[in-house]
């Protein structure tokens, strides 16, 4: 137990102390000042302008930022849908030798939503569906855009809230180009070559097929893992290149290679958080918003390491033994990998899901009931704490302006948040983006257990077969991407899709929640920044609400958990909350 | 500008017109008219209720369905008496809601029947010597008003003076002076003058006279719904529309639990969990805060100048009459070198015979001192130069001498351009006065200095805590004067206020404005001149003395009955106020909603996943208050839902206090009181109601 808290709290300081260096040098990409980088890769940049056809020195309204943004992301999916349909003729298609076929079209409808959300909501496994072709150019590449495109929206938002003057929220073209050029490509082949040196593999080799010892014969599915598990991780993406994920050693090897990957997961949504505090000119609203979010993401952590390291009732009741032992931590151990233990499966869980990333080392459905409750709650609290790269900011952002309308007013002034009155309009806006998230997951979760055609997906039953419907949809609708193994949407006899069909409703309901519960937060978002920008500020005085102080946080906090926990209380209640007070098992 | 203030000057606003809440006629026409405003076509204004009221008709049909012996729509046995007793408190809860705007509006009905007994018809004498009802009064029309008349309509004193009693609109029974010329002059229509005669011009349109707005006003009749008003009403009805789905989504996924919830425990379970309490509170706040400042005799012309009030960054007070008594008393005459005393003494004193100014009079009554008598104007043949800003002097010409008297500079500069020139001993006296917060007068006769008039003022007592209060409000408080510098920095710091302009002139003073504007403050002041008046319409919050002129009342959006500028003070909280009520009641009702989700979904869930048929199953141990059964948990929660209501009636007439304690404090404050409070309230409450509803009323 003690150890397993030691390594938390290693994992903690490593982040914080890393925050503000990523956060300070993000600031300085998107505020215009030359980066060591530009020497290097200015002439990329501005080659891909002018590929583009773009002049970078115009700034766009909300509205035209948007419509690049659409432009772009509709480009994207068919690119990406493209690749998929077409993976008879892709080169290195080297299974065994055999040919792969291209998934059908509604998984991949699912598929290509998913990974253009950020979501990476995976109904096939990467090894089986996929070549490599597919893996490089359509999820590794989707990866990094889909990324850019959540950090290019908070960019432009922060923007609006900084902006004195005008209606320009920057240019999109610009952010996504130095998004990728200077953040995330850099960070990738850091990552990649650690991961690369703990034994994560990449290579075009052929799958291998070795001898077991117990004189089986068993396939081993190569291929270039590194270079897309590394950001998979920074850009809260999830998908795994391999069917479990970061459970399976070829993605993820060693403690360390562990310890790297849950950092890359993080990292980036805290460091964004930093950069919020730099570019609206005080370090002390970011850190406030970075206080919010580590209060619920420190509580996530110890319920979940708690929870896993005591077992369930049922467990107990059935004498199963939960101690730890020499060799073993203990605790519930069913679905986790034994190299990782409880402490890291737990951390990873919580990480993995406050952030939208969705990447997993152990199988959530396996958790216990309160254990798997952290990952849905944080799945309630509409993943802003840290949340997507981008993503999380910006949603949370929408939560500060909720609580700056409800705490303004209590101090008796007509709410303003950094001197910028929210107005009608803005609360308009920030009502709509705050519910969106939540009222489609709600939606799809009940039309999924109310139809037939809906609970054809579900594998278990009882409370624990509505966890997995609920957790699919929520899953889905905060473009996180892990999931309770069990909903299916993809139905594969053979590897390579051959006779391989798709589970229409879960694949085409999916997609849709993906991409509105994607699209409509940001174009909300880029509306109230859209709205904030060029307002007139009003200086602070002793009667202004503060929002870089503890009340503050506090307020922020209980904000974020009432909206998730009104939203989803009855819910919950069904799922885990059942499951943690029964004995029977489900 | 003026450098007077007539009317009273109390400190605090008499509540001369505070009306019980419970008086007994307001009482039973607020329950007539909560019956009539049940009309959807009213509801609709305000979404969360219209779904309470909508939630009430469907109930009360699946009631009259099992009574006539068909099964109600959806699933889940529940007898009659339930549906019943739900739908009746649904609709009391509408009910309630109507009533809480009923009272507040009848309040202020009852303020405009005292004002429409005044509007009687009355003839008016135009100056022509023909006649006109006062109701066909148009602007520019001439009336001549004598002793024991009604003026007949809004205007200004062209002609005469004469006293006038405006009790039946400022309160004050102490009759007030008008008179032609100067900040005085403006007329209501429907005061009566008591002495002499005057003649007035008419300003105003037919129907549209100040008495008109004032009635309308505090009738609620031109309400429309402020800016923060409409944002928090959005806000409501988008935490409806999520609870909406939150309790259509909880059907099907109580279905595949195998549990069936009746349509009347799902509504009961919308209704609870929809912000009810603040829906149905949220227009009487508006309207009572409205009625507040009605109160303090204060008529705001419009529901967004109260709301902006909460918000003043910058508040702008003459220093005459707001942080100074206003009358400055001539202290002493400090003749320059080789003008003897009562030279200077005499010349002071005729050029203040025709100041009609409180200074003036002193300076004759100081002149007398030194024994000289005064004198008979009308046998000097005497011109007088009055006072303007321009100038910044006023005097007498007779007997070919220019007698002058005004602010140390103007006077050099006349004397500079006659020939003459300053003593340095005038500089000398000018600063040191200056220095110690006098107003030095220099007196000039032609192009010699004959010397200075001291004039001592005196700061209110209580204005250093009003600015420190002020200053805690987060307002900074910038003082206006016509006085130069060193005397402004004296009186600023005695008198604690923040920052001073110093040697105002009106255009100095609508740059000021426009300056902290431009900064992104929001600015009030007060004013009552005509020259005032371009500030006051510039200013955010404006509010114009009831003493004042004509222009100065329309170019403000609030009049000052009682003509009170630090009531601007009062203005600002309860402007706060108001905006802190709305934030109070919104984080209480949603708070509640915790503790409605414990009392309603195990009450739903009791038997869900139970082990054998009709037991308990695993979510009975939500049910952490203990209450007595599953229908009587439903009950008890919409019975709170409902009374909190009326309980909290009196709160958002009387409005939350506010107290300058700075805002992280305040908000700390509220939070712990509204929030934590809001969260545990309900469990005591629905606990309390279940033990009389499931005890003694077997539910």
């Amino acid at each position: 137990m003690g150890q397993g808290w030691l390594q938390i709290v290693i994992f903690l300081v490593v982040l914080v102390a890393l925050t503000p260096l990523l956060g300070s040098y993000m600031a300085r990409v998107y505020t215009g000042e030359t980066v060591m980088l530009e020497r290097v890769l200015g002439p990329v940049e501005r080659l891909l302008y002018r590929l583009f056809a773009v002049t970078v020195s115009d700034g766009q309204d909300w509205k035209r930022y948007a419509r690049s943004m659409i432009v772009f992301s509709l480009f994207a999916w068919l690119a990406m849908y493209l690749i998929l349909r077409t993976q008879t003729i892709h080169p290195w298609s080297n299974y065994l030798g055999k040919t792969f076929h291209s998934g059908t079209w509604d998984v991949t409808f699912n598929t290509v939503s998913s990974f253009i959300t950020n979501t990476n909501w995976q109904y096939y496994g990467g090894e089986t569906t996929l070549t490599y072709f597919s893996q490089m150019m359509g999820m590794t590449v989707e990866n990094f855009v889909s990324a850019a495109v959540g950090i290019a929206v908070l960019v432009a938002m922060i923007r609006g809230i900084v902006s004195r003057s005008g209606s320009s929220l920057g240019n999109f073209w610009q952010d996504l180009v130095r998004t990728i050029l200077y953040i995330l490509l850099p960070l990738s082949v850091i990552v990649t070559i650690l991961l690369v040196s703990q034994g994560v593999i990449q290579d075009l080799s052929h799958y291998t097929t070795v001898h077991t010892l117990a004189g089986g014969e068993q396939t081993l599915a190569q291929g270039p893992v590194a270079s897309q598990i590394a950001i998979k991780q920074l850009g809260t993406n999830g998908g795994g290149f391999f069917n479990t994920n970061s459970a399976y050693p070829f993605e993820n090897a060693t403690p360390f290679s562990n310890f790297i990957e849950m950092l890359s997961i993080i990292l980036i949504p805290a460091a964004l958080v930093y950069m919020y505090g730099k570019m609206v000119g005080s370090r002390r609203q970011g850190w406030a918003i970075f206080a919010a979010m580590a209060v619920l993401y420190v509580a996530g952590i110890a319920v979940s390491y708690q929870a896993e390291q005591h077992g369930t009732p049922a467990q107990h009741a059935a004498g199963v033994s939960t101690r730890a032992i020499s060799g073993s931590s203990g605790g519930n151990l069913e679905g986790k990998e034994q190299r990782n233990g409880v402490v890291n499966s737990a951390l990873w869980a919580t990480t993995t899901t406050v952030t939208s990333n969705g990447s997993v080392n152990a199988s959530l459905e396996s958790f216990t009931g309160l254990g798997g409750a952290v990952p849905i709650a944080n799945l309630g609290m509409s993943e802003v704490v840290f949340g997507g790269v981008g993503s999380g900011l910006y949603g949370m952002l929408v939560f500060v302006l909720l609580a700056v309308f409800l705490g303004g007013l209590m101090v008796g002034r007509t709410p303003e948040y950094l001197g910028k009155k929210i107005g009608a309009r803005e609360i308009k806006l920030v009502s709509l983006a705050a519910l969106a998230t939540p009222l489609i997951a709600l939606a799809t979760a009940a039309a999924s257990v109310a139809s037939a055609a809906g609970r054809a997906s579900i594998f278990a039953k009882g409370p624990q077969g509505f966890s997995e419907s609920l957790y699919a949809y929520m899953s889905q609708a905060n473009n996180n991407g892990s999931a309770f193994a069990g909903y299916t949407g993809y139905i594969q006899p053979n590897p390579g899709n051959l006779g391989a069909h798709g589970v229409k409703f879960a694949d085409i309901v999916g997609g849709l929640t993906m991409m509105s519960a994607r699209f409509i937060p940001i174009l909300l978002v880029l509306a109230i920044g859209g709205a904030l920008a060029g307002k007139k500020v009003t200086p602070a005085g002793p009667g202004t609400m503060r929002t870089d102080t503890p009340t503050f946080v506090a307020l922020l906090v209980a904000v974020v958990i009432l909206v998730g926990a009104l939203t989803f209380f009855p819910a919950i209640l069904l799922g885990p909350v059942v499951q943690s007070l029964s004995t029977h098992l489900f | 500008m003026s450098t007077v203030q007539h009317g009273s000057t109390v400190a605090t606003g008499h509540e001369r017109r505070a009306i019980s809440l419970f008086q007994h006629d307001i009482v039973r026409r607020a329950l007539v008219d909560s019956l009539k405003k049940l009309d959807p076509r009213v509801q609709i204004r305000n979404p969360v209720m219209f779904v309470v009221e909508v939630g009430s008709v469907i109930t009360t049909v699946t009631w009259l369905i099992q009574v006539f012996g068909g099964k109600p729509l959806g699933g889940g046995y529940e007898p009659a008496w339930y549906t019943l007793v739900i739908s009746a408190w649904l609709w009391l809860t509408v009910i309630f809601a109507n009533m809480a705007e009923a009272f507040a509006e009848g309040r202020g009905r009852a303020q405009a029947d005292t004002l429409r007994a005044m509007r009687k018809e009355t003839v008016a004498r135009l100056a022509d010597g023909s006649t006109k009802r006062a109701s066909e009064l148009m602007r520019g029309d001439v009336v001549v008003v004598e002793a024991g008349e009604l003026i007949p309509g809004d205007g200004t004193v062209i002609e005469g003076i004469a006293t006038v009693d405006e009790s039946a609109i400022t309160g004050e029974s102490a009759p007030v002076i008008r008179e032609s010329g100067g900040d005085r002059s403006a007329v209501t229509g429907g005061t009566r003058v008591t002495s002499d005669r005057i003649v007035v011009e008419i300003t105003q349109e037919p129907g549209k006279s100040f008495l008109d707005r004032m009635i309308a006003l505090v009738e609620g009749a031109e309400r429309r719904k402020t800016p923060n008003e409409i944002a928090l009403n959005i806000l409501l009805a988008a935490l409806t529309l999520i609870f909406i789905v939150v309790v259509a989504a909880l059907r099907p996924m109580g279905l595949f639990a195998h549990t069936a919830i009746s349509e009347t425990t799902l509504i009961s379970l919308l209704v609870a969990l929809i912000p009810t309490t603040i829906g149905a509170l949220l227009s009487a706040i508006g309207i009572a805060g409205m009625d507040r400042l009605v109160r303090r005799n204060v008529l705001a012309l419009s529901g967004r100048a109260v709301e902006a009030s909460g918000d003043v960054d910058v508040l702008l007070l003459d220093k005459t009459g707001t942080i100074t008594l206003g009358n400055r008393q001539a202290f002493q005459f400090i003749p320059m070198p080789g003008v003897p005393e009562s030279e200077l003494a005499e010349a002071a004193q005729l050029s203040s015979l025709a100041d009609e100014t409180p200074e003036g009079r002193s300076i004759v009554v100081l002149a007398k001192q030194y024994g000289i008598r005064e004198h008979d104007m009308s046998q000097l043949h005497a011109h007088f130069i009055p006072f303007t800003a321009q100038t910044r002097m006023s005097g007498v010409d007779f007997d070919g001498q220019q007698l002058r008297k005004g602010a140390g500079d103007a006077v050099i500069e006349l004397v500079e351009s006659e020939g003459g020139q300053a003593p340095p001993e005038l500089n000398e006296q000018l600063d040191r006065i200056g220095r110690e917060g006098g107003t030095p007068l220099a007196v000039a006769r032609d192009s010699q200095v004959l010397g200075v008039v001291y004039l001592k003022d005196t700061i209110k007592e209580g204005m250093k805590e009003r600015f420190d209060q002020l200053r805690a409000m987060g307002i900074k408080t910038i003082m206006i004067t016509g006085d130069n510098k060193l005397t402004a920095a004296k009186i600023a710091q005695e008198s604690g206020v923040d920052d001073f302009l110093a040697e105002a002139t009106p255009e100095a003073k609508l740059e000021l404005i426009r300056e902290q504007q431009a900064d992104g403050r929001l600015v009030a002041m007060t004013g009552d001149g005509t020259n005032d008046a371009p500030a006051l319409a510039q200013a955010d919050v404006g509010v114009a003395m009831n003493t004042g002129t004509q222009a100065a009342r329309e170019a403000g959006n609030m009049v000052d009955l009682d003509s009170n500028p630090t009531k601007l003070i009062e203005i600002v909280e309860v402007g706060k106020q108001l905006l802190i009520t709305r934030g109070a009641l919104t984080t209480f009702s949603i708070a509640n909603d915790i503790a409605k989700y414990f009392a309603i979904l195990p009450a739903i869930f009791i038997s869900t996943y139970a082990a054998g048929a009709g037991g308990e199953g695993p979510l009975h141990v939500l049910n952490i208050m203990g209450l007595g059964s599953p229908r009587s948990a439903v009950i008890s929660a919409i019975v709170f839902n409902a009374i909190v209501i009326p309980l909290l009636i009196p709160l958002s007439l009387r409005g939350v206090r506010y107290r300058p304690i700075g805002a992280t404090a305040l908000l700390r404050r509220n939070l712990l009181i509204y929030g934590l409070g809001g969260i545990i309230a309900p469990f005591i409450g629905i606990k309390l109601i279940d033990l009389l509803v499931h005890n003694l009323l077997g539910a």
